[in-house]
């Protein structure tokens, strides 16, 4: 019995991955029903309980509370479902912008290319995080604008990858029969050259989510990102800190969370590149 | 060799001007600076008065070019939040600390990666590569702020070995480098792991093994040489990783480098402060990089085809 579970993980290690990932995501899907309570609004007379399997925990707040009171692991339910439509949102957008760039600097070459790829090299020398807290300084700090920011951040990695793959794409023998056949410029593009670019995507856009989550926490503890008291996990680390010596549960719980979310996606992407594409070992 | 160095010269250039246009831009996209000079209750007059003295009143592209003519002398003004000080003074001060913050991380994480890398490569599929993968992996998984946290918890709080905070003698460096560096140590890990399974499997490799040169030799001398250059295109990006990390790091640590002063700047709108460091950082990533694609064509001729790498 063991042994067939054994030889099932070695030939889909992806399995447990996947796994774990549904148990991150489903609860941030449904988080108003399974959130045991409210996220914002916490109980004071419950202030600071120990998570329930430690010494003078209660199993009404599994995860226990903060020092507001507030139910750890609803708050982490909540985190959860803002990690996963930041992420979501920044790599639909960055992952679109970022690649139609990169089809057009590739495709097009010349004048296309150099901008595109000057541009890229602006946005790759730039401090992310310094440019990051600035613009969230400036306009109001919150969800929109942290997707805008990460998203503007991240988009260069995609043209960059994208254009490399059409620069050889646009050599094959199928585009220069499609130019023959009387295909335009941007049918060609668009019906030709990006279904073969999709998986370089789709997996580039698995590696980023880690990226992506790990910088929304870093924004979200500078106090840049997500503002309190919206539950966020970098917001909750932050908050933990002060506390770490008494109260230790409130900045470790949600970086464990972070860690565990990041390394899974992380896991998925390297799966997901060797399935789709083992020439993509480089990424 | 050289066409191929002027070409990523004049990119690097490129780069530079474009980030400025970018700094300049953000900086005016920022509102007025005036409002962040003047009281609110100032005159007309006033505002006039030091529009004028600022050269606010000039036309935006003579503004801009006397924005890169004093930024080319290191001059990015007065500081705002902190009276009496040139951006650039408070910049010289904080530098150091974070070099050094810096130059600490990266050590560790290449001592850390290069051996551990190394030795995944020549027992390849052991238990041995395997701790060394998940190890490295939980690094990269980790945000750096949060293991700083952990870590003075543990080594501190608990412990009682190394200080909780500020900069000091060399205990003082240890959990701040530690935190910043473990987050590349993954990267690093992984690209001398394939580096020297390439070079593992090579011609010399095998000549060298079979004229007899003992084991560890041929592992650590003549496959580690050549397997050091993959890793080396990895300080531009780690350069980038670290930036981010020094930010959150310094915060937690009460480290006194740009980390921190561009978090008080950001928040004060002290914007000479701000577009001095971006400007600052920005000009090291771009020489980093250059550097290292330059050395990188000078040991891997392969590498100086005509036009340059993407």
């Amino acid at each position: 019995m063991l042994g067939r579970a054994w030889s099932f993980l070695r030939r889909y290690p992806v399995v447990p991955v996947v796994v774990l990932l549904l148990i991150l995501v489903i609860p941030a899907v449904f988080a108003d029903v399974v959130a045991p309570h409210d996220p914002i609004d916490g109980d004071l007379s419950d202030r600071l309980l120990p998570p329930a399997w430690t010494d003078g925990g209660e199993w009404s707040h599994p995860l226990g509370t903060d020092r507001q009171g507030r139910d750890i692991l609803s708050r982490m339910i909540f985190g959860a479902r803002t990690a996963a439509l930041v992420s979501l949102a920044a790599l639909v957008v960055g992952g679109s912008i970022g690649s139609l760039l990169g089809l057009f600097a590739g495709y097009f070459g010349r004048w296309w290319d150099h901008v595109i790829m000057r541009l890229v090299d602006v946005n790759l020398s730039l401090p992310l995080v310094l440019l990051a807290l600035v613009l969230v300084v400036l306009f109001e700090p919150g969800t929109a604008t942290t997707v805008a920011v990460v998203t503007l951040l991240l988009w260069s990695r995609y043209a960059r990858q994208v254009r490399a793959e059409v620069l050889s794409l646009k050599e094959m023998d199928f585009v220069a029969r499609a130019r023959v056949a009387g295909a335009s410029d941007l049918r060609i593009i668009f019906r030709h050259i990006l279904p073969n670019v999709f998986n370089t995507v789709i997996v580039l856009a698995t590696l980023q989510v880690g990226n992506v989550i790990l910088l929304e926490a870093s924004l979200s503890f500078l106090g840049a990102g997500i503002p309190p008291p919206d539950p966020a996990w970098g917001v909750m680390i932050a908050e933990g800190r002060d506390f770490i010596v008494t109260s230790w549960w409130l900045s470790v719980i949600p970086g464990l969370a972070i860690m565990l979310t990041v390394l899974s996606m992380n896991l998925l992407g390297d799966w997901l590149r060797d399935y789709l594409d083992p020439r993509l070992r480089q990424l | 060799m050289q066409r191929y160095i002027v070409i990523r010269l004049f990119h690097a250039v490129l780069a530079l001007i474009g980030v400025s246009i970018v700094v300049f831009t953000l900086v005016r996209v920022a509102g007025s600076p005036l409002d962040a000079l003047l009281p609110f209750n100032a005159t007309e007059e006033d505002r006039a008065r030091v529009e004028v003295l600022w050269g606010f009143d000039r036309p935006l592209h003579e503004q801009y070019l006397r924005f890169v003519w004093n930024a080319l002398r290191l001059d990015f003004g007065d500081s705002i939040k902190f009276q009496g000080q040139t951006a650039m003074d408070l910049i010289g001060q904080a530098l150091p600390a974070s070099l050094q913050l810096a130059g600490f991380a990266l050590l560790f994480s290449v001592l850390m990666a290069v051996p551990v890398g190394v030795v995944s490569a020549v027992k390849k599929g052991t238990l041995i590569d395997m701790v060394g993968k998940t190890v490295a992996l939980l690094g990269q998984s980790l945000p750096p702020f949060w293991l700083g946290i952990v870590l003075i918890w543990i080594f501190s709080v608990n412990l009682g070995w190394l200080p909780v905070s500020g900069r000091g003698g060399f205990t003082h460096v240890i959990l701040p480098g530690v935190a910043l560096g473990w987050f590349s140590v993954a990267a690093f890990m992984r690209l001398t792991r394939s580096a020297m399974l390439n070079v593992l499997d090579s011609e010399y490799v095998k000549f060298a093994r079979i004229k007899g040169t003992p084991e560890w030799k041929v592992v650590w001398k003549h496959a580690l040489k050549n397997a050091a250059i993959p890793p080396l295109t990895l300080f531009g990006i780690v350069a980038g990783i670290m930036v981010t990390g020094v930010v959150t790091l310094e915060t937690v640590f009460a480290w006194p480098g740009i980390g921190q002063l561009a978090l008080t700047a950001v928040l004060a709108r002290d914007y000479a402060v701000v577009q001095g460091l971006v400007l600052l950082i920005s000009a090291i990533f771009i020489t980093i990089n250059l550097v290292v694609d330059v050395l990188y064509a000078y040991l891997d001729p392969r590498v100086r085809y005509d036009g340059a790498r993407g």
